[in-house]
């Protein structure tokens, strides 16, 4: 079985796969909220606010793992020049920049009851927000006018450099030595983490799959609508083709 | 709790937001795509 159908010629059609994962983020959902809200006990420093925690850390997960994904396909896009790659790496970005939103406006909610301000200069969110924005000059580069494979292979450059930031936006309390970013992970004499509960650390793993899982469903709704996208396109070259001969 | 309520409600909005614009964009191009391969029948 192939993991990815490349064939563009033919209308695709929704698969079982996704199908099964859409009905299996439901449920999940819905666990992964009581985790958060009812099974893991309430933090003693920071209150009920810390249980914006499970969802955000989640969400900048997803939003790596899209930029990851942007960046194997573009890597992928320029050496086998298939088209498939270069909507895959498109689709991601697209998800990879809703989810840094999600993580820039739920952080400042966070630091506005744990820290007293809204937004604060310092280097996690800092190098979140030109994250951000360099994902949106990706998208931009690929809504220009063109031929789509000019703009892919300008994106796909796009795309690798970019990712650069992402080990950076990770590293960055740890490397600026962050007064204000917790580090959960990592720390202490063993390097295995911050002193995170059982049972909080099972809420994290699970809401961290969980929205992966909702991740998958987006990306495979998304790469349906560009293949959907590039039928339509071949129908009107096709008209075009017919009016000029 | 009114900062842990906003920041849920962000992030499902933003999530449920995302679904309902591909739902749309699936919408538009579904009917775009069924109006062309008629015009191709033609």
């Amino acid at each position: 079985m192939k993991l990815i159908n490349d064939d563009l010629t033919s209308i695709p059609k929704e698969t079982t796969l996704h199908k099964v994962l859409i009905y299996l983020s439901i449920p999940m959902v819905l666990v992964a909220l009581y985790l958060a809200f009812i099974y893991t006990p309430i933090e003693v420093k920071m209150g009920i606010v810390q249980k914006i925690f499970y969802f955000h850390v989640a969400s900048a997960w997803v939003a790596f793992l899209a930029f990851f994904i942007v960046f194997v396909f573009s890597i992928m896009f320029l050496s086998k020049r298939k088209r498939i790659y270069d909507v895959i790496a498109g689709v991601s970005a697209e998800i990879g920049v809703v989810y840094t939103i999600i993580v820039l406006t739920t952080g400042p909610i966070w630091g506005r009851s744990a820290w007293n301000t809204w937004w604060s200069w310092e280097p996690r969110l800092t190098t979140t927000l030109i994250l951000l924005f360099m994902y949106i000059a990706y998208i931009m580069i690929r809504n220009m006018d063109g031929a789509w494979e000019k703009k892919g292979r300008l994106a796909s450059v796009f795309g690798i450099i970019s990712f650069i930031n992402v080990p950076i936006v990770f590293m960055s309390i740890r490397w600026w030595n962050s007064k204000l970013h917790p580090v959960v992970f990592g720390e202490g004499a063993n390097e295995t983490g911050g002193g995170l509960e059982p049972s909080m650390l099972f809420a994290l793993i699970f809401t961290v799959i969980t929205m992966t899982i909702v991740y998958v469903v987006f990306l495979q709704k998304g790469i349906y609508i560009e293949r959907l996208k590039i039928q339509a396109e071949r129908l009107k070259e096709k008209f075009q083709e017919k009016l000029a001969g | 709790m009114e900062y842990l309520v906003a920041a849920y409600s962000i992030i499902w909005l933003m999530i449920v937001g995302y679904l309902f614009v591909l739902g749309k964009r699936q919408k538009a191009i579904a009917k775009q795509l069924q109006f062309l391969q008629e015009l191709d029948k033609k």
